[in-house]
This record gives C-alpha cells, structure tokens and sequence, in this order.
C-alpha cells in the first residue's frame, strides 16, 4: 500500500490515524466485551426491547421517507439554480447541525404543541403530537435532515448539466429530465445521504426526549435503563441496538456502492 | 431556412452583438471560430437553452425565438456527445421518441433504421461506458435524427475525435447532409469548414466578421485576423507608394498593374510566386532576393519560408525543391506576378 519503504511522515500519521480508529471502536467493542451472550439473547428476546427498536427503525425510517419529498427537491434547487439569499438558505439547512439537540427539542416542542397552527390542525384530526410517533419523528427529521439535503445536492452537482440540456433538446420536460436524467445519475448520493438520515434520527435521544419520553424508542430506553437500573442493565440494550443500527448501514451503504457502477459517467 | 435575426446577448462578461446568419435549407453552414468567440452561445441561442435579449430567429418562416426546446425543430449534437450513461444505447436512441405517441413496435423499428443508418446497429444492447469516442458521437447523432429535425446542430462534434475517428464521422455527417439534411456545424477548426461546409462565416468577440462559400472565404479573407485563424500565409497589409507602386509591410515595394486604393491588405496567392534559378534576370523589377529562414517538410511537398523583408511561404513539390540549386546556398530570388495579387480592401 505504502510501497516497500514506510516512510516517518507515514509511520506518524499511520499512528495518529491508528488512534483516532481505535478512539471510535474501543467503547463500541468494550460494550461487547463487558456483555454475556446470555444477557444479549434475553435482552434480545425482551419485548420492551424489542418494541423501542421496532418503533425507533419504523418512525426514523418515516421521517426521512418523508421528508425526502420536501429535501430532494430543495437539494435540486441547490445545486442547479442561482436565486438570491442562496448562502442564506444553505446556512440555514446547517443550522440543525451546529445547535444543541435539546434546545432543538424545545423549539420543535414549541412548534409542534397544541397552540401552534400545527399542533391546531393535528388536534382536529384527534392527534396530540407531544408523545406521539409524529412528534418523535420531527425531532428525529429536525436534527438529521440536512445529512440528506447536502448529500443530494452534492450528487446533482456532479450530474453534467450537458446531459440535463440534452435531454430537454430531445423533448423531454423539465419534469421527466429531472426523473430519468438527474434523479438516477445523482441516485447513489441520495441513497447515501438517506442513510445517513436514517442513522443519524434513529439515534437521536436529545431533542426527542423533550419532545416524547413516552412511547420510548430506543435511545430513550438506554437512557431509562441506566438511570434507574445502572450500567449493566443498560448496556445489553445498547449492545443489541448499536448490532441492529451497524446490520442497517452496512446493508444500506452495501447498496449505496453496488449502485455506483452502472452510474459511471462516461462523458 | 434558418434565418437569425439581430441577435444580441449579453453572458456574464460577454457580449453577442446583433447576429444575423441565413442558412438555407439544405445547406452545410459551419459557423468557424476562436474559443471565446461567442460560437457555443450562439449555438445555445438558437438551440433555446439561452433566451436572448433582443432579435429574432427564424426557422422556415415559423418564429421559433420564444418557443421552448421541444417544440423548435431543431436537433442537438453536444461537443462531448452527452450520451445518457446509465442508459443502453436502444434507450438513448429511443428516449426522444418516448414523448411521442408510438407503439413500442414503432420506436423499435425507428431504432433499427437509425441504428443503421448512422453504422451502430451492433451496439444497441451496450452501455456508453463501453464505447469509443467515434461511437458515442454516433449514437448522439443518431438519438438527435430520432426527432426528424429541420436543423442539425453540431457543437464541436468531431474536437474529442482522434484522427481516424474524426475522418468516420466526417465522412458520417456529409453522408446525412447529402441524404438532405440542413446542417449548422461550430467549430475552431478551419479545416472542418473546408471539408464540409457549403456556406460558413466567421466568428470573433461575438460579431460575425466574414460569412460565404469556403472558396470565397479562403480566397479572400477579409482581414489578416481571418487568414491567420484559417491557416493562410502571405496575407499583409499595404499602402500605395505612388501610382501602380505599393509599399507591403512597410518594407518591400512591388509594381503593380491595376490601380488600387491607397491601403489595403494583399494577398500573395502561390500562383503568384516564381523562383528563379540565377539573378541575371534581376533586370525585372519585382525579382528579390531572400534568405530561407525554415523548411518544413511534408510527404509530398515542402514549405520554405523565405525573408525578402517579409516572411515569405513558398510551397514546392519536393522533387523541385531538391533539384533546386540556389536553396541550398540558403538563399533565392523570387519573382512575383502582382495581376494574381488579391487585395482586400474592406476591413471586415
């Protein structure tokens, strides 16, 4: 890899790298090693359990199912138009990232609560979104949205404008380009950015503990665990909900690359 | 007939100042020009990827300025063919053909007929990652005639192309102009012109500077900005030193028959030229005697650049260059026969 000659300056940066590896894997491993297989098979097999993952998996997953409607298209905007207040807008989509997650979850809670016009509509259909599956899943969308919004901008920046142009020349409306030329050619990095989305809700306890302790996903059980029963009652449960989280990327980012073959560019 | 009318347009930095071009139907027009001459602006214009700022463009009487792309007639070939790739050949060509009305049997059978027609009827089922430049730009080509356009617009189309490739899709493109296609080519390339072009014009800083047949062009360009671009030697500027004498470059003086204005450029065609053997018949008055600064060899001829106070080009078979005794001194005298003079009188 580094030729047959490792030369200092790679020796130092190998070592340094090597560290910031094992900075991330360490307490990942250590949790495995300080857990039985006998308490990951009963954890595994507890029904409080197994429902906090279910219901962590299926709300992220509907949050970001969701609002890939509203950030595809704004990404889109992004990266092919110039409008004025652009940088603003741009800031804006990072600002989740930069601001503490539970002063997210006060402001999400403010604007989803029954006085809001949100809040207002969802109790005309009977809804309460404080402590309901919605609620948790803007709070999830609200922290991780702007993973996807800028990966998929960033993969429509690199579909050539030229093809975009030339399928218009070809008759094709602004609609269909954007289905059967961008959308496919920036595919790989809005799968990639939705999986980052996903990841990054499902394991978000900050803002959606504010917003809805109960019913609790899966972070939200680790954090009950550990405050009530201690350490080793939490950490089976973060044993099997880190194996879950690591099976869906894997799986998730597996198909991220096998898709980027038949989207080679060739121009 | 395409006819652009006045077309202005102002692109970041750059101005398109009132274009007019007519291309009749059937023609072979190339549009020729240097990088940043306003060519692919012109081209996008007319394509409608570019709404211009005032002026008009006409294709067969229909105006088609303000009309969207799918509804101008007009076909498109990108400089880098702009293939789909996550598409097979068979779904680029029919891609065009998906906004039409048609059943899947007549897209098949349009396919095959294009297919054939531009030579890539094996390479239907690839995919663009797998084929050579030539190939793509076929298959670009082929996609394009999909919509039975009035007008083909090629953008650089052959610039990607190595050498054979190029002569392929030469030879492709004036097969579909002789089958009557109307063709608008743009090009840097001066030689694509004189290839194919029935009608061409030049492009500069966003103005048209010379349009005509490519004889026409080449037998007079216009200014020494255009013979230079086009490749042509022994292109000068002039002024009359008194009657039926002028003065080229401000360093040699030859007697002319006809009578010219006071300035110009002058062109000094080969035909023009004679190399002389000895000097006795220096009692000519346009005989003079030069030093050859260069020789550049080709197959079959040889360009000697000869300095009698201007730079000289003189293209000799190479038999005569060899038989020749006084170039290998270094130095020849040179005749000239001014009635084959062109002189250019208007500064385009």
């Amino acid at each position: 890899m580094f030729g047959k000659k490792i030369s200092l300056f790679n020796l130092i940066f190998i070592f340094l790298g090597g560290l910031a590896i094992l900075f991330i894997i360490s307490p990942i491993i250590g949790i495995y090693l300080h857990t039985s297989a006998t308490d990951l098979y009963e954890t595994s097999n507890d029904r409080e359990v197994q429902a906090s993952i279910g219901r962590t998996l299926l709300i992220s997953l509907s949050g970001t199912l969701f609002f890939s409607l509203l950030a595809i298209p704004l990404a889109y905007m992004l990266a092919r138009k110039s409008f004025t207040g652009k940088r603003l807008v741009s800031a804006i989509i990072d600002l989740p990232v930069i601001i503490p997650h539970s002063a997210a979850g006060i402001a999400i809670l403010g604007f989803i609560s029954r006085d809001t016009v949100i809040g207002q509509i969802a109790g005309y259909f009977g809804l309460n979104l404080i402590g309901n599956p919605i609620g948790i899943a803007f709070a999830m969308s609200f922290v991780s949205v702007p993973f996807l919004i800028n990966s998929a901008r960033d993969g429509f920046q690199t579909v050539p404008v030229r093809l975009e142009k030339a399928a218009l020349t070809l008759g094709a409306s602004p609609l269909r380009v954007f289905f059967t030329i961008s959308l496919p050619l920036a595919w790989r990095s809005i799968l990639s950015g939705f999986v980052l989305m996903f990841g990054r809700g499902m394991s978000e306890f900050g803002a959606v503990v504010i917003v809805a302790y109960h019913p609790m996903i899966a972070p939200v059980l680790i954090w009950e665990r550990f405050t009530s029963f201690g350490l080793s009652y939490a950490r089976p449960v973060s044993a099997v909900f880190i194996l879950i989280c690591l099976l869906f990327f894997i799986g998730l980012r597996y198909i991220t690359i096998e898709k980027k073959k038949p989207h080679a560019q060739s121009s | 007939m395409l006819r652009v009318l006045n077309i202005s347009k102002k692109y970041d930095e750059f101005f398109l100042q009132e274009i007019n071009l007519e291309i009749p139907k059937g023609a072979y027009f190339v549009l020729l020009g240097p990088s940043g001459a306003g060519k692919t602006i012109l081209f996008e214009t007319i394509a409608g990827l570019i709404d211009p700022n005032s002026g008009s463009i006409l294709l067969d009487g229909r105006d088609i300025t303000t009309l969207p792309i799918s509804k101008r007639d007009v076909g498109i070939v990108f400089q880098d063919s702009a293939v789909f790739p996550h598409m097979t050949v068979r779904q680029n060509l029919s891609y065009a053909l998906k906004s039409k009305k048609l059943t899947k049997k007549e897209i098949n059978r349009i396919i095959e007929g294009l297919a054939k027609k531009v030579g890539i009827s094996r390479l239907l089922h690839r995919k663009p990652n797998s084929l050579s430049g030539g190939e793509l730009q076929r298959v670009a080509i082929a996609r394009t005639l999909a919509l039975k356009p009035k007008i083909l617009l090629l953008d650089e189309p052959l610039v990607s192309l190595d050498v054979q490739l190029k002569q392929e899709i030469r030879d492709l493109l004036r097969k579909l102009h002789k089958n009557g296609q109307t063709i608008l080519h743009i090009t840097h390339d001066y030689r694509e012109a004189f290839y194919l072009a029935t009608k061409m014009a030049i492009m500069d800083k966003g103005k048209i500077i010379q349009q005509g047949t490519p004889a026409e062009v080449f037998s007079k360009p216009g200014n020494r900005f255009i013979a230079s671009f086009m490749g042509i030697n022994n292109y000068f500027c002039y002024k009359s030193i008194a009657k039926n004498e002028i003065l080229i470059e401000n360093a040699v003086s030859v007697k002319v028959n006809n009578s010219i204005p006071l300035q110009g450029n002058v062109l000094i065609p080969q035909e023009s030229i004679s190399i002389l053997e000895n000097k006795n018949k220096k009692a000519s008055a346009s005989l003079f005697e030069g030093k050859v600064t260069d020789i550049i060899e080709y197959p079959d001829q040889m360009e000697l650049i000869i300095n009698i106070g201007i730079p000289l080009h003189i293209i000799l078979s190479r038999e005569k260059a060899i038989s020749n005794k006084s170039l290998s001194n270094g130095s020849l005298f040179i005749s000239f026969d001014p009635s084959k003079f062109v002189f250019v009188y208007d500064n385009l």
